[in-house]
């Protein structure tokens, strides 16, 4: 794990996301999945973003304005550097002979660096309203479905399943598939395991995602 | 100046590295039995700084010392270990089996736990009957009279005190109104506590002249200054290591030019400074261990 200070390319409106393009710098974009911890302006702590895309030179981040951290973040303007720390965590294992990529809302924020990893294997992604899925466009192969329809009824039982998305969509596409590789989500004052803010229940035990996730084979 | 980990904020075996930009590396708390915490949410950010309720999440003291101690060990720096618990007896019991290690934390004011019964000072007289190793009193800012908690533990046998512990604060959700952390309230670190930390300091200094371990809201070299010239010895950082890893490098560099820049070579030369022409409680001699 590195820490640099980046400088932001570029901010793209992604529907109600944005995509937050900056230099990569020194920093390996490491496994999709994996995360970086993303300095934002004015904020204490430092906010959890998984790598979206990895293009030469590049790392960008697809966020959700949903708090002042993540708002600071969307309103970062070119040339402005923030610190940026990772790659962190564990990522997805691609050793999968019939990738099928699940994502919900802004769960699709790693599946474009994950299904170009994957050689763009089929999608399918669900979203709140069509103007999220403007969203599904950063995703090959991807077929999209908005409320009321839910992804599980897109899901093909008999493929390895890659996911991300919110704890209902995870856990309902747990129940189909069993042996789905999960990317699961909590609070993170720090990704590296100092802090213990990040604990979730693995296995009716709590530990924290940053170190034993945030791609799980099992429930959190 | 030594500068430590403030304990619960970094995980040496996580990550070593951090670790060993340290002078010395303060454990989780260790109670008697292991912990698994508080259910999420465990962190909340304000304005002002961090809440957490992790509430004392450990392998409990049979597993820290057949499992995780040596494996500190290996990292190879000093450790303090923090130890908890919720009566005098069980904190002195875990003292009394630790050995080899560079000193003891008496966690005596965590926040998000139910408190012993005893008073601070018995906690102190009943550890120090068990160990001769160096004793540190961590204690709470939200005490009325901190100088005098201070000044019991000092009798009762500390050889130090950590100060200071979080302080009790509360988030809610502003759609919902409802507390975010689970269980309602936190313990507040970040910059809102240092200014109340330099005060713990200030005061628990003039009455001891005890060791002190100054800690709160350090962020810079100037931070750790301020509080060295209140009364602190040594410096502890925490929430910093959460957005900056490399925090402890650059503080010590920042320290380094803030002493340069009045012409000095070591922080020694400040301690205490800001009680200049007051009387400073001196009677215990001023050693770190």
């Amino acid at each position: 794990m590195r820490a640099e200070r980046l400088t932001v390319r570029a901010t793209e409106p992604v529907g109600p996301y944005t995509l937050l393009r900056v230099a990569r710098g020194g920093l390996e974009p490491g496994i999709p999945g994996q995360f970086f911890m993303l300095e934002a302006p004015g904020r204490l702590l430092p906010r959890p973003m998984s790598v979206c895309l990895a293009p030469p030179g590049e790392l960008t981040f697809l966020i959700d304005p949903i708090g002042p951290g993540t708002q600071a973040l969307c309103a970062c303007e070119p040339g402005d550097a923030i610190s940026v720390f990772g790659p962190l965590g564990n990522g997805y294992r691609l050793d999968v002979e019939r990738p099928l990529l699940v994502g919900g809302g802004i769960g699709v924020a790693p599946l474009p660096f994950l299904s170009e990893r994957l050689g763009h294997p089929p999608a399918v992604l669900g979203f709140r309203s069509d103007w999220h899925a403007e969203a599904a466009a950063l995703v090959p192969n991807a077929e999209t479905i908005v409320e009321p329809g839910l992804v599980t009824e897109l899901v093909d039982l008999s493929a390895d399943v890659l996911a991300c998305g919110p704890e209902p969509m995870l856990r309902a596409v747990r129940e189909l598939v069993p042996d789905a590789q999960l990317a699961w989500e909590a609070p993170m004052a720090c990704g590296y395991g100092a802090c213990y803010g990040c604990a979730v229940e693995i296995e009716g035990e709590l530990k924290r995602l940053c170190v034993e996730g945030p791609v799980l084979r099992v429930a959190a | 100046m030594l500068l430590l980990n403030a304990s619960g904020c970094l995980d040496a075996l996580a990550a070593p590295d951090v670790a060993r930009s340290l002078d010395a590396f303060v454990t989780k708390t260790i109670t008697p039995l292991p912990r698994e915490g508080n259910r999420p949410v465990r962190i909340a950010e304000t304005d002002v700084g961090m809440l957490n309720t992790i509430g004392l999440a450990n392998p409990g003291r049979d597993g820290f010392l057949a499992d995780v101690l040596p494996r500190l060990r290996s990292i190879g720096i000093p450790i303090w270990v923090s130890v908890g618990g919720f009566a005098a007896a069980e904190y002195a019991d875990t003292c009394a089996a630790l050995e080899d290690v560079a000193a003891i934390e008496l966690n005596l004011s965590c926040p998000n736990v139910d408190e012993a019964p005893e008073s601070a000072a018995e906690i102190v007289a009943a550890c120090r009957k068990t160990t001769g190793l160096p004793l540190y009193a961590k204690l709470s800012p939200a005490l009325p009279d901190i100088a005098a908690v201070a000044v019991a533990v000092q009798e009762a046998g500390a050889d130090g005190l950590s100060l200071v512990n979080t302080i009790r604060g509360l988030k809610l959700d502003r759609a919902t109104l409802r507390p975010v952390l689970s269980r309602e309230v936190g313990g507040l670190s970040g910059p809102a506590l240092r200014p109340i930390a330099l005060a713990a300091v200030h005061a628990c200094y003039r009455a001891t002249g005890m060791p002190i371990v100054g800690m709160g809201g350090v962020a810079t070299g100037g931070d750790a200054l301020e509080l060295i010239a209140a009364g602190a010895e040594a410096v502890a950082v925490g929430t910093i290591l959460f957005s900056d890893p490399s925090a402890p490098d650059r503080i010590r560099g920042e320290l380094e030019a803030e002493l340069a820049g009045r012409g000095l070579a070591d922080a020694a030369q400040v301690r205490g400074i800001a009680h200049e022409d007051r009387e400073v409680n001196t009677k215990k001699p001023l050693q770190f261990a």
